[in-house]
């Protein structure tokens, strides 16, 4: 199959938990990476190393462990600006998840700044988001008395083309899109999208938590009236631990915005009447940071970067590329979003005939397939479907096209189990 | 834990035969309270409504969209219960909580639960036991504020 790793069994071994077995000794089949991915060995190491070795608070701290510790985390932070290719280091700021920097930028977009939304401003996002990046923007507009609108889908799952002409407007103030939906892998032209909002003096926030994971993401390269002004995503999706989110935001964007949680470190002078910020990134990262979460997530962005984001995003297309043929040939199912694997990310959200997803993801679990059944975060987009839910299989650069034929062979045996048998209608 | 048996064990018979032809669905009048429960991690949904008339589970009726244990368990509470005494439902329903928060060690007692015994499988897999449990809360809430009972802590009979 083209497009495969060519190592991929080298970097199955990498992984540990892909040597476990399950129940009745079936090999694990994790194909839900899109939820959480597996963590290499390198991943593990450098934050037993860390926390056996380094360990103490950063910035704070006036001895050599403290050095170290800072050292350490601050290299996480540099491995972050050069994995996405941030044009500053000062630029990345640590929270504890996507959804935490989607917040700190609603949030302080409804305080007194440059950027504050109010009466009669919109705040644009699209049907297509998960939670995280919805409901943070209503909160914002439900507090400031601006107004939320959304760019519908079209029914292959794309943003409607009429919508974007229509609704990025003067009025508009923020569009927050994602990058690739986690739940039905379009792969969204943010460049356009920006180039629009800019044009109306809009700030771009990027959703990219599916995107950093699964193909190369270079802000300098991008020109900047179609660079995002804001990126977020999260380490655990990445090969890297939970507890980690990253927000980059341009220097002017950050700048700009007020302070989200005040404490320590993310202050200049503390008097009792009121005190001044630090310089970015700091200003953002008040409190304790996830500091053994930065070592593992720059441990882990090496990693990804030594295989190769141009190589993972191809092994992804090629899996992808498989099982939409095996689920097309199958028949009686149902794919949410675009069908071809050339634009599209590594989730697949489908429904099949006859059988809930909860009960086709317990029949898989039975044979040691991990998928996820449910609505993704994602029940807008499956409300404009017309499906409560679906099961969605995601795939990452230790998936194997054996793998995919266990997942493909599942389904059958699931129809069966569940009396849905021959071929049914697609 | 799940393998091929396990999967036997939560998928009774009984269960998948609800579930294909689930009884007393649809919503009906008349009724006194009308309650909507969502699981909210996997999006299961139901709309529930309940009719009680001189201390009697006149009715239960309802609309529901979700898996297979969802939709059987909401089918066989409803035959269940129709028809009882609210002290009675009460009790039933207690019997079922409490058979769903056995991780399985509880021998269900055929003679109160009926078709509700197929559902001792589900107590091992901690991931369903809210997909059984969805209509049983709803019928509760739905009973609480229909005002045909004052109990509204889910323990008490």
């Amino acid at each position: 199959m083209d497009g495969l790793l060519p190592e991929l069994e080298v970097v199955r071994k990498d992984f540990p938990i892909l040597e476990r077995t399950l129940a009745g000794d079936r090999p694990l089949v994790y194909l839900d990476s899109a939820n959480t991915s597996q963590k290499p060995q390198c991943v593990i190491d450098a934050m037993v190393d860390h926390l056996e070795n380094h360990n103490a608070n950063v910035a704070r701290a006036m001895h050599q462990l403290g050095a170290e510790s800072s050292e350490a985390f601050e290299a996480g932070r540099d491995t972050v600006a050069s994995f996405i290719g941030a044009p500053s280091r000062d630029e990345v700021v640590f929270t504890k998840n996507a959804s935490e920097a989607l917040n700190l930028l609603a949030n302080t977009m409804a305080w007194a700044g440059d950027h504050q939304v109010g009466e009669g401003d919109e705040v644009l996002i699209t049907e297509m988001e998960h939670h995280s990046n919805i409901v943070p923007w209503q909160l914002l507009t439900q507090r400031t008395g601006a107004t939320l609108r959304w760019i519908g889908l079209t029914e292959d799952g794309r943003l409607d083309p009429a919508d974007v002409e229509s609704l990025i407007t003067e009025r508009t103030k923020v569009v927050s899109l994602t990058w690739v939906s986690n739940m039905l892998g379009t792969v969204n032209d943010v460049a356009d999208i920006a180039r629009r909002a800019h044009a109306v003096g809009a700030v771009v926030v990027v959703d990219a938590s599916q995107a950093v994971p699964q193909m190369p993401v270079d802000l300098q390269s991008m020109p900047a009236d179609s660079r995002p002004d804001a990126l977020v995503f999260t380490g655990h999706k990445t090969v890297g631990p939970t507890g980690i989110g990253v927000l980059w935001g341009s220097r002017a964007l950050l700048d700009a915005l007020p302070p989200f949680l005040g404490g320590g470190e993310m202050i200049e002078t503390v008097r009792m009447e009121s005190s001044t910020y630090a310089p970015l990134p700091h200003k953002f990262e008040a409190g304790t940071p996830p500091i053994v979460e930065a070592v593992g997530l720059g441990a882990a962005l090496r990693y990804l970067g030594d295989v190769g984001m141009e190589a993972v995003h191809a092994h992804e297309r090629a899996l992808t590329a498989q099982a939409l043929a095996g689920l097309a040939d199958m028949g009686g199912v149902r794919v949410l979003g675009p069908l071809d694997a050339a634009d599209r990310g590594g989730a697949i959200s489908f429904e099949l005939d006859g059988v809930h997803p909860h009960d086709v993801a317990q029949v898989l679990d039975s044979r040691g397939i991990a998928v996820r059944a449910g609505h993704h975060c994602a029940r807008p987009a499956h409300a404009r479907f017309g499906v409560q839910s679906t099961t969605r299989m995601s795939s990452y650069l230790y998936t194997t096209p054996a793998e995919i034929d266990a997942f493909l062979e599942g389904l059958e045996e699931t129809r069966r189990y569940f009396g849905v048998t021959g071929k049914v209608s697609a | 834990m799940t393998g091929g048996q396990d999967l036997d064990a939560l998928y009774q018979e009984i269960i998948l035969d609800h579930y294909k032809n689930p009884l007393h669905a649809g919503l009906r009048e008349p009724y006194e309270a009308e309650v909507h429960h969502v699981n909210p991690t996997c999006g299961d949904e139901v709309t529930l409504r309940v009719h009680v008339a001189d201390g009697v589970v006149g009715d239960v009726s309802y609309d529901a969209v979700g898996c297979s244990i969802s939709q059987a368990s909401t089918s066989v509470m409803s035959d269940l219960l129709i028809g009882k005494r609210v002290d009675d439902a009460l009790a039933v329903h207690q019997e079922f909580l409490a058979l769903m928060q056995s991780k399985g060690a509880v021998e269900p007692d055929e003679d109160v639960l009926e078709d509700g015994v197929a559902f001792a499988g589900v107590a091992k897999f901690p991931a369903r036991i809210k997909c059984a449990l969805l209509g049983w809360m709803a019928w509760r809430d739905a009973l609480v504020r229909a005002g045909a009972t004052t109990v509204d802590n889910e323990g008490a009979r």
